[in-house]
């Protein structure tokens, strides 16, 4: 489990980070999100000790990460960067012998890895002669190759096709599923909203919504139902603490003041006959980041 | 999962990562084929110019000369001509003109000529064989200079020369090395991987190495290669003087290499890394310029010879000259060791903190104070 505590940091008299602090859960895939700015790169920085934070801690499992602990971390930057002159598996030995791996281990995880991006075919090539696709995957490659424990990843899906985004995904959640903690940013919200089990959301330095996807979208539902029914639904608009939006026929979207008065209303569309949907609507993620950081 | 994987990750001790940083900068260079291109030619003009100057020791050849009559007999004593004889003064005097002869002997005509002979030349007197033919008084020389001046110059500029090339060419180089990795942001991996100290130590290590080997091939190089044409008491003479040259160089290399990282880093595109370390190009010019215009000043020497920026140059010279006493090559190396340490921290602090700054060029009191 990793634990960021109180993270603040000033440049200057400007303020990134404001006592930053959130969970990122073992086999948990955390999804991070903020605008431009907000502070996830330093806040990922800070985590990996690549910067070091003005106060605040990092912990794993309670206890402060120290620089040897990091090598169990796998990071992909925001900026993307391998040596372009380098080849692409050779370059991946290096990373993971740097990491602390024998070099049988380092070739074996690096041909494994090759493998499962679908980049076999370029592990001679120099970085720089691949398209950008293939340099985006090898920079995965990068962050995985040494095994680590917990991922830290900013931006992973940016710059991939579609194809390359669900090779990413299913990577991401098998690591996640053998119990580690993963922590990514993305701007792509759907996807985050597909992937992620937990959400940190970020805005100025501060984190203004943190939790499991699930109750954040419960706290950011409205009051809004929608039900369709065998007969028509005109009969609603005189249900009390019930404010009609749309009515149509056999379908209407309604606000209800109280559970209870919802509650009444699937009752009396039962007894009058077959209900065939009823369902709260869920809020969408970018509908509750733009609720959040509003 | 930590239970499974934990076992791989014996992190790498502080040696191990700047082993391992460090052999990845020796491949790189050894694939680089600007890098092979440039040693091969620094290589063939050391070999170059031993032969060059074994050839023309060789081709000293005696200056011809036309004699006539009795003049015949007092060119003769010396051994020093190529004599061709001539029947006439007008006959030797066409053999001058069309260059078949540096010069004639002739009779002389008036009586009162002290040595009896005239010289005839073309267009100036020739300085060789009147030298040669001229009487002078026995000299007595008091302290007679271990090494002759000219050749002293040249092992001078020499040093000089293969210290500013080496120094500049790995220089740039590991700049450039710093740079690409700030440019490409892999710094930020490896960073978080390992210590910048070690980052920046495997650097440093891996070029000077490299360096260092070409010092010691270009040494090796021309031992034999002076052995190989006869030169053997010039090797004799220059020898000591390499050889402390590849030790003293061994120590100012890694100060450069230290000083070339840390301004590098305070840039990040590669167009702006020669304004960046400019000022220590400057520091490896010194040495050069200073060799070149004072090798006959034993107390700018003796100066140079401790400051160790050009210690390097400074102290095989005099080594070379016979100017120093056997302590004051280990006196100056210690100094430059403990120079080259204190610039290892200072330029360790300055890379630390300019890594992770995009952009703009870091001041050097960002750099220091963070």
């Amino acid at each position: 489990m990793l634990d960021i505590r109180g993270v603040t940091k000033r440049y200057g008299t400007r303020a990134v980070l404001t006592d930053v602090s959130f969970t990122v859960g073992d086999g948990r895939m955390t999804g991070f999100v903020g605008a431009n700015g907000a502070g996830k790169t330093t806040t990922m920085r800070i985590i990996l000790g690549v910067l070091s934070p003005d106060s605040g801690t990092v912990l794993i499992d309670g206890v402060p990460v120290t620089a040897s602990d990091r090598r169990r971390f796998g990071y992909m930057p925001e900026e993307r960067g391998l040596y372009p002159k380098m080849k692409v598996a050779e370059q991946l030995v290096y990373l993971a012998r740097l990491h602390g791996l024998a070099p049988a281990s380092a070739r074996r995880n690096t041909d494994d890895l090759l493998e499962r991006l679908d980049l076999t075919e370029r592990a001679g090539d120099t970085v720089e002669s691949l398209s950008l696709g293939n340099q985006q995957r090898a920079q995965i490659a990068a962050a995985l190759v040494h095994d680590p424990e917990f991922l830290v990843l900013d931006e992973p899906f940016s710059g991939l096709d579609p194809l390359a985004v669900e090779v990413v995904m299913s990577v991401l959640t098998g690591y996640a599923a053998q119990g580690a903690p993963v922590l990514f940013s993305s701007h792509q919200l759907d996807i985050v909203e597909r992937l992620c089990d937990d959400l940190v959301i970020i805005a100025d330095g501060e984190i203004r919504a943190n939790g499991s996807r699930e109750a954040l979208r419960e706290q950011h539902s409205s009051p809004r139902f929608e039900i369709r029914t065998a007969g028509n639904t005109g009969w609603i608009r005189s249900q009390p603490g019930i404010t009609v939006i749309d009515c149509d026929g056999d379908f209407a979207v309604f606000e209800s003041e109280t559970d209870a008065a919802s509650q009444a209303v699937l009752h009396r569309a039962i007894a009058l006959g077959a209900v065939h949907t009823f369902s709260q609507q869920r809020p969408s993620l970018a509908t509750i980041f733009k609720e959040v950081i509003a | 999962m930590s239970n499974v994987t934990r076992p791989l990750h014996t992190a790498p001790t502080f040696a191990q990562s700047v082993w391992l940083v460090s052999n990845r900068e020796i491949t790189a260079r050894l694939r680089s084929k600007s890098f092979l291109i440039a040693t091969g030619i620094l290589l063939l003009i050391s070999v170059a110019s031993v032969i060059v100057g074994s050839l023309a020791s060789q081709n000293e050849s005696l200056a011809k000369v036309a004699v006539v009559g009795t003049a015949t007999s007092v060119v003769e004593q010396t051994n020093a001509f190529d004599i061709v004889e001539s029947d006439t003064v007008t006959g030797a005097e066409a053999l001058v003109r069309d260059g078949t002869v540096d010069a004639a002997v002739v009779p002389s005509d008036s009586a009162d000529s002290l040595l009896g002979i005239t010289v005839i030349a073309l267009d100036s007197a020739p300085l060789d064989v009147l030298g040669t033919l001229s009487v002078s008084p026995d000299v007595k020389i008091l302290q007679p200079a271990s090494q002759n001046g000219f050749l002293a110059y040249l092992v001078a500029i020499g040093f000089g020369i293969i210290f500013l090339m080496s120094a500049t060419t790995f220089g740039a180089t590991i700049a450039q090395s710093v740079v690409e990795e700030k440019q490409t942001r892999i710094v930020e991996i490896l960073m978080s991987t390992i210590s910048v100290r070690a980052l920046l130590a495997g650097k440093v290590l891996g070029n000077s190495l490299m360096a260092f080997g070409q010092i010691v091939s270009i040494g090796l190089l021309v031992s034999i290669g002076l052995a190989v044409t006869g030169q053997r008491l010039l090797l004799a003479d220059v020898g000591p003087a390499i050889i402390w040259f590849a030790v003293f160089f061994a120590f100012g290399f890694v100060l450069l290499a230290a000083l070339y990282a840390a301004t590098a880093s305070m840039v990040s595109r590669q167009e702006d890394v020669g304004s960046a370390t400019s000022p220590v190009l400057f520091l490896v010019m010194i040495p050069y310029f200073m060799v070149v215009f004072f090798n006959d000043n034993p107390l700018v020497l003796a100066i140079m010879s401790y400051v160790p920026f050009s210690a390097p140059v400074g102290m095989p010279v005099r080594i070379f000259l016979g100017q120093a006493e056997w302590w004051e090559p280990v006196l100056s190396l210690v100094v430059l060791a403990l120079s080259t340490m204190v610039v290892i921290l200072i330029g360790s602090r300055i890379y630390s903190n300019a890594l992770l700054r995009m952009g703009a060029r870091v001041s050097l009191r960002d750099a220091l104070h963070k």
